[in-house]
């Protein structure tokens, strides 16, 4: 068995470890470094018999996994305050409402955690270990240019202060350019909607905004099936799958929290992927999850095409394409799963265009 | 990656890996008194490869990787590979190592209790320690000092240690050659060679020790002592360690209980000799 089979078996199953041998424990640690899955592998196996090398490891990893979680939600805080002290205020817009139904912005919303911080923030399963990076936002794109200046005013500087890139982030993405405090030294990702503005897929950013879960003390996630689809989106509509076996077994709790505490959910999470556009990510995601993690889905969803079948393999191929040393395998189809983010990013002619501008500028 | 060494430092088991059999060779020879792993786990990999897959012939480009990468980081050429090794062994441990509070620090032993000595490149805390080294201090470290979150114990990292330029000749002079390594020019930081610790440095690896006293060496700077109020300690100890911001409050705890407890000097030195006798005479007076 590889490290990437051995790391898929620890999470999934805990008890596995005790079978390693330690040069399968060296690649183990390897391996699951470079997904960023240490922190969670240390959870998983807290409670098993480990030689002593290890458990030192992953002890000390486990800690520092609390710690950066408590310095996310920090600066979840830091975003808070900041947007409060400018009165970033939207609760009397009343320009901004869903496509699809005719109610207003939450109570109290002034943007929407997402990602890890927010799985943090609700205290989901999978949020146990997790290494969290950046923080990530959502919020209403009317109200953008109030919370690019509330931040800046706070703190917040550009990373990238190339005209270029600038302009290109404004025209085209999703979010804006990426923002770095200045004494914190911590990244934020201001989203205004789900997927890039040149992605042939539009999900409805607005709508996903007005059924938000307003937590208190100025934090907010998105609704259940939301949070399921935005991740789903992230790993199949967008990036080149790196970070993938994370990504999964954020998708595989996700689903199964979600799934236990109503029975709607499956039914629910179909109605709101379609009307995203995004159905099939999320089924994609919801098998793959089965397959790899052996996250309970319903039959139905289990059941699929050849094409989805032959898709599937592939997804597999690349997200477990790592050696034993850590070191990245399956060139080919890496290069594939990259080409493949920027065209579903992009239509060709822009594509060329925005590839000879980088190539360039070398 | 067919060439591939493992051995232990104190806490930390390394495996390192490389693409070509002469870093891995230069490894073998100058680790060859260190435990190997056997029986347990690398906690830190370290790998050196081709930057792209023809640089391992043509024109070979050493890139420096592991666990954790810095991602545009300049290769080096393959006449510095054992430099590329352990600047790819200090990067896990810088990145990666959260069961310590790591000073970029050298720190040197005698009676169980230790001199941390903290400063930025050229300040010449590895010449100081190298040379107390060779004489009635044991070595801890060159290059981190790994203070215990929890008991206040230095917990001995003997690397290699890397001598540069001027600090070359003069220890060549008085250690046998078999603890030198190659010869390494054109480095970013001059002319490098390394040196194996002494015996005892290795032989007792596991052997803790309590910090004594703290030293903020100036090479080059006026001759002269001034206590380093524990406010000051602090802040410069902040910029010196790599892992405090991820360790949050335990790495505070620790940090603080260090200056509040272990009193902290800034010398100035005009040179090496002058260096050893000052310690040497600040630890007489702490003593006594």
């Amino acid at each position: 068995m590889t490290a990437m089979a051995h790391l898929v078996a620890a999470l999934r199953n805990p008890a596995s470890v005790a079978a390693l041998d330690s040069d399968q424990w060296s690649a183990l640690i390897s391996v699951a470094r470079a997904e960023v899955l240490l922190g969670t592998l240390a959870t998983r196996v807290a409670e098993q018999p480990l030689p002593p090398e290890v458990m030192a490891l992953l002890g000390a990893a486990r800690i520092a996994a609390d710690q950066a979680q408590v310095q996310a939600l920090w600066e979840a805080e830091m975003c808070a305050r900041a947007l409060e002290r400018f009165a970033v205020e939207w609760t009397h817009s009343t320009t901004r409402k869903s496509r699809s139904t005719e109610k207003p912005l939450p109570l109290g919303l002034r943007f929407v955690l997402l990602k890890g911080t927010a799985y943090a923030a609700a205290g989901l399963s999978c949020a146990a270990g997790r290494q969290i990076g950046d923080l990530d936002i959502l919020v209403s794109r009317d109200r953008l240019d109030a919370v690019e200046a509330a931040l800046r005013d706070a703190g917040w500087e550009w990373v990238k202060d190339d005209p270029y890139d600038q302009a290109y982030y404004r025209q085209y993405m999703h979010e804006l350019p990426p923002l770095i405090h200045s004494t914190r030294d911590r990244m934020i990702d201001v989203h205004h909607t789900i997927l890039p503005l040149t992605a042939r897929v539009t999900p409805d950013a607005t709508s996903m905004l007005v059924d938000a879960v307003v937590l208190g003390n100025g934090l907010a996630i998105l609704s259940p099936t939301d949070m399921v689809i935005h991740s789903a989106a992230h790993m199949f509509a967008d990036g080149d799958l790196a970070g993938g076996l994370r990504n999964l077994w954020d998708m595989h709790f996700l689903l199964s929290d979600f799934a236990s505490r109503d029975t709607g959910f499956w039914l629910a999470l179909t109605l709101q992927a379609q009307r995203h556009g995004l159905w099939s990510a999320v089924h994609r995601a919801a098998r793959l999850a089965h397959d790899i993690y052996g996250c309970d889905i319903p039959s139905d969803w289990v059941a699929r095409t050849i094409s989805h079948e032959r898709g599937d393999a592939v997804f597999v191929a690349r997200i477990l394409a790592r050696d034993d040393w850590g070191r990245e395998t399956r060139p080919f189809i890496r290069l594939v799963f990259y080409i493949r983010s920027h065209m579903l990013r992009m239509p060709p002619f822009m594509l060329a265009k925005h590839l000879w501008t980088k190539w360039r500028a070398r | 990656m067919s060439h591939r060494h493992h051995f232990r430092v104190g806490p930390v088991g390394f495996r390192v890996a490389s693409d070509w059999a002469g870093p891995i060779a230069d490894l073998k020879r100058l680790y060859a008194d260190y435990p190997t792993l056997e029986g347990c786990a690398a906690t830190a990999t370290a790998r050196i490869e081709a930057a792209r897959p023809w640089r391992r012939w043509v024109r070979p480009a050493v890139h420096i990787g592991g666990d954790y990468t810095i991602p545009d980081a300049l290769p080096l050429p393959l006449s510095q590979g054992l430099l590329a090794a352990e600047m790819a062994m200090n990067l896990q441990v810088a990145l990666g190592w959260r069961q310590h509070l790591l000073l970029h620090a050298s720190a040197v032993e005698r009676d169980g209790r230790a001199i941390i000595m903290v400063g930025a490149s050229g300040s010449g805390k590895s010449t100081l320690a190298a040379m107390l080294g060779e004489g009635d201090w044991r070595l801890l470290g060159d290059e981190f000092a790994m203070l215990g979150l929890d008991d206040e114990q230095l917990s001995p990292f003997p690397r290699l240690i890397s001598l540069k330029n001027e600090s070359i000749a003069a220890m060549v002079a008085c250690v046998p050659p078999e603890r030198l390594g190659p010869i390494i020019t054109g480095t970013p930081k001059g002319i490098i060679r390394h040196l194996v610790p002494r015996a005892d440095a290795i032989a007792r690896m596991d052997e803790r020790a309590t910090p004594a006293l703290l030293l903020f060496p100036t090479f080059g700077g006026e001759a002269g002592l001034r206590p380093v109020p524990p406010s000051e300690a602090f802040m410069r100890l902040t910029d010196s360690s790599t892992n405090y911001v991820a360790l949050g409050e335990p790495g505070f705890a620790a940090l603080t209980r260090l200056v509040r407890d272990v009193p902290a000097v800034a010398i100035g030195y005009a040179s090496s000799d002058q260096g050893v006798a000052a310690v040497e005479a600040l630890w007489a007076e702490l003593e006594a």
